[in-house]
């Protein structure tokens, strides 16, 4: 096979140092669930579009679909498989679990990503900014009324705000 | 939906990356923040031989005011500029439109330089760039240029680039604080290019009358508009709601619009007209009366 040579390289995924060798070419979600076995981070649209491959790359989330595995040495990979740690659920997992937020589960994870990223930026949303920042995740199953309501609940409860 | 193979540069400086475009410019993608050339890639629409990563340019994800202007890095992603508190002072019309790009995900990769040179007719940089008569700085071999905004942007996806150049930046002339300013655009779902989109900034005289105003349409044709005779005409008109009206309606039927997959031309121009009353009426609403320099 001809075209560019693989390389090794060591990434940082989920506070541990991980060496692979990949083609260039190898999206950090493939790398994630093809050589890392990190599955829980999954693959719908490939071009930026569903949300549902959204990590975070050095506490920002972005789409894993539109980063190149090798681009990511030097930087800090978080997916979902660091949210519920020791077995316990985040508060925005549990809220989810609630509120019957998921129905087939393949968004769930890109979506607990981006608000884990959004309710530590902006503690006390509005339903609209909520909206807004859910518009970046599809979701077939839900019509997305109940994730807007364990979101919002999820923030009150992160704020020390009481029970979801 | 996997990229076709390429070679992969990740150059530590600015001198590295226009030796590379030098050397491979022509076969060569400059790979920032990855939202738009990543689905380009994926989609293999783009196979380019090699790809050059400049996000280890820490010099490009700088912005900072200086004297009138605003510097924003070429590398500076939508997100920063948003949420900067100085940004969002000093350059409110520029902050609101680009918190409006793609998704929350989306913006903290998106670069101000990508979406420029991507040139999206319905992408909101190059729309808020030309109302605010911003410079773009262009790099290479060959030394350093600035070009009006105006004269960067050719087509669709088509700008005055050549093949071993890269832009660095981009320089905005400060916003005034009495200015009113708005923007406004259409998407079929929340995060998707505009179906329209509308910039006004304008500037009161003390008497209440149109010192200045900058008008542009985005969306409806290849390159964003930038309706110079109205502008001129409404100099010293009083921003009035039957004004704002009858200045929509003259908008609406001036700017180039087609008949696309995405919209009639009709459509388009009916969106263009509800834009425009929404965004004369904030912009006036916004604008205050200068102060009488001592």
């Amino acid at each position: 096979m001809t075209g560019p040579a693989r390389r090794e390289i060591t990434l940082s995924v989920n506070g541990e140092r991980r060496s692979l060798t990949v083609a260039p070419r190898k999206l950090l979600s493939d790398a994630l669930r093809e050589d890392l076995i990190l599955t829980g981070t999954h693959v719908g649209c490939e071009h930026g579009v569903c949300g549902a491959c959204t990590v975070l790359i050095d506490g920002r989330p972005a789409r894993s679909c539109l980063a190149f595995a090798v681009q990511m040495e030097g930087h800090e990979i978080t997916t979902i498989e660091k949210v519920a740690e020791g077995g316990e659920f985040s508060p925005l997992q549990q809220a989810l679990h609630d509120h019957h937020a998921l129905q087939c589960g393949f968004c769930t994870a890109g979506i607990i990503m981006t608000f884990q990223a959004f309710l530590a930026e902006v503690p006390d949303p509005t339903e609209d900014e909520v909206r807004d920042v859910l518009s970046g995740n599809l979701c077939r199953c839900t019509g997305y009324q109940p994730i807007v309501a364990a979101i919002l609940s999820a923030a009150r409860v992160m704020r020390g705000e009481g029970q979801a | 939906m996997k990229p076709a193979p390429f070679t992969y540069h990740r150059p530590a400086t600015l001198d590295a990356v226009l030796d590379l475009l030098a050397a491979h410019g022509a076969d060569a993608q400059i790979l920032a923040g990855g939202q738009s050339l990543g689905p380009l890639l994926n989609l293999r629409m783009a196979m380019p031989e090699h790809v050059i990563d400049i996000n280890d340019l820490a010099d490009l994800g700088q912005m900072r005011r200086r004297d009138d202007w605003f510097e924003i890095g070429a590398l500076v992603r939508h997100h920063a500029v948003a949420t900067s508190p100085e940004g969002r002072r000093c350059m409110p019309l520029l902050a609101a439109a680009v918190g409006t790009i793609g998704h929350y995900a989306i913006r903290q990769r998106g670069t101000m330089g990508g979406s420029l040179v991507q040139a999206d007719p319905a992408a909101q940089i190059p729309l808020v760039a030309l109302a605010l008569d911003a410079e773009v700085t262009i790099q290479s071999r060959r030394g350093v240029r600035s070009v009006p905004v105006a004269d960067f942007v050719l087509s669709a996806m088509e700008v005055a680039l050549d093949d071993d150049e890269i832009v660095t930046g981009l320089g905005f002339p400060l916003q005034s604080p009495t200015q009113g300013w708005s923007f406004q655009n259409f998407c079929r779902r929340r995060g998707d290019y505009a179906l329209a989109s509308v910039a006004v900034i304008l500037d009161l005289a003390e008497d209440g009358t149109l010192a200045d105003l900058r008008c542009c349409v985005g969306g409806t044709a290849p390159v964003a508009q930038r309706l110079a005779d109205l502008e001129a005409g409404a100099r010293g008109h009083h921003p009035t709601p039957a004004w704002q009206r009858d200045t929509a309606q003259q908008i609406a039927a001036t700017v180039p619009a087609e008949d696309d997959s995405k919209a009639t031309e009709a459509f388009r121009r009916e969106i263009v007209e509800v834009l425009s009353i929404r965004a004369l009426a904030e912009a006036v609403k916004r604008a205050r009366v200068s102060e009488v320099q001592p």
